[in-house]
């Protein structure tokens, strides 16, 4: 369903300004989302202030600044620091990307940092991916076959591999589907660009051999069909994929496997 | 640890949904997306206008007269203009959406000139018919 709002729990508070670092001359203003499970309170958007001769060049690393020197119950997910694990999507600046590959140095102004949008939130910058997961289960992620299984390994031809390029770098960060508005009015039943696109990856595998199957469980007015071609996805993604055309390729084997 | 007995309600239920609409920077192809929308459903009020229109036309003379007196009016002008509008913008859109579905024009920097064709295009279109049925006059 289309909601507009957000819901009267949802909405976020003014909150606290952190003191500025004693003495620092180059400092850069950040605007963060709180949300704390323990108390009753809204969200609320704090406002800290980096050193910025004593911080890296990427977002992640003012957010480590910050839980390190500034407030350590600030939570959100990191890991690999390098754009590969995909745990520390977020929405900076208003548009979702990885912390750690967002240069500081391409925002302007203070940085807004939000978590994913609407997502339900566990704490902080950390949403909730179960439901993001599960959808990527059902698309069932794994080669399929029917024929007896080969002596060694499921050979490909290199031009075939190379269809996968521009598919199996997605990293499942959630920045594409949370960055979709069709997902955020019905992920309930819609996959979403990351869902869908490791679909793709599947379908166009010249190893696979559960095409139909595979599609049969893609023709849904919810699952597939939902995607409006409203771009978001393919823009967002830090690894340059373009989930909208993925799915368009899937939508044209529907039509050409009825003809 | 808090105390179980002292914790509000489940805290699953009470989690918050992050901000969504309110704080994604607008994009051109979202922007085009929801316009296309609304020029959609403002066809719908366009259309009842036109077939009023008609069917004045085809009723009597003073039935006519009174639909044309209120198109021709400021006001209908406006609404007429905006009708064009959306007809225009609305066909445009439908014409990069049968590129997008043929799986065309999706990559960077094509969508974006196809989304500012978009916008431009029912601009253009839309004045140049207004230009033409002012000569015309």
């Amino acid at each position: 369903m289309v909601e507009l709002a957000l819901p009267k729990n949802s909405r976020p508070a003014p909150g606290k300004t952190w003191p500025r670092p004693p003495g620092a001359a180059n400092v850069r203003e950040f605007r963060v989302y709180r949300w704390n499970p323990d108390d009753d309170a809204n969200p609320r958007i704090d406002t800290y202030f980096v050193d910025m001769s004593d911080c890296g060049p990427m977002v992640l690393d003012a957010l480590t600044y910050i839980k390190n020197k500034v407030d350590p119950t600030l939570t959100f997910r990191r890991s690999c620091r390098e754009g590969i694990c995909g745990s520390c999507a977020m929405n900076i600046d208003g548009t979702n990307t990885l912390a750690c590959t967002k240069d500081l140095a391409a925002i302007s102004g203070a940085v807004k940092i939000y978590p994913l949008p609407h997502m339900s939130v566990i704490k902080d910058l950390v949403p909730d991916l179960t439901h993001f997961y599960s959808q990527h289960a059902s698309i069932e992620p794994w080669l399929k076959t029917v024929t007896p299984r080969p002596q060694g390994e499921w050979l490909q031809a290199p031009e075939d591999r190379a269809k996968l390029d521009g598919l199996y770098e997605c990293i499942l960060c959630a920045c594409c589907s949370t960055s979709c508005p069709s997902y955020w009015w019905n992920g309930d039943r819609y996959l979403g660009p990351a869902a869908l696109l490791q679909a793709y990856r599947w379908l166009i595998d010249s190893r696979d051999e559960a095409k139909g199957e595979r599609l049969d469980n893609l023709e849904d007015p919810f699952r597939l069909y939902r995607c409006h071609t409203i771009m978001n996805c393919a823009k967002a993604c830090p690894k340059g994929l373009n989930p909208a055309k993925a799915i368009a390729e899937i939508k044209n084997m529907m039509i050409s496997r009825q003809a | 640890m808090a105390d179980a007995g002292t914790r509000p309600a489940d805290p699953q239920s009470r989690r918050p949904l992050s901000p969504h609409l309110q704080i994604y920077r607008p994009m051109l192809t979202m922007m085009m997306s929801i316009a296309h929308r609304i020029t959609g459903g403002a066809l719908y009020a366009g259309t009842l206008l036109l077939a009023w229109w008609l069917i004045a036309a085809s009723t009597d003379a003073a039935a006519f007269a009174k639909a044309n007196w209120f198109l021709s009016s400021i006001l209908g002008r406006l609404i007429l203009f905006g009708f064009t509008w959306s007809l225009f913008h609305h066909l445009m859109g439908g014409l990069r959406h049968f590129l997008w579905d043929a799986g065309r024009g999706m990559e960077h920097p094509e969508r974006e000139y196809l989304a500012q064709a978009t916008w431009i295009g029912g601009l253009a279109l839309t004045l140049a018919v207004w230009a033409a049925a002012y000569a015309m006059r």
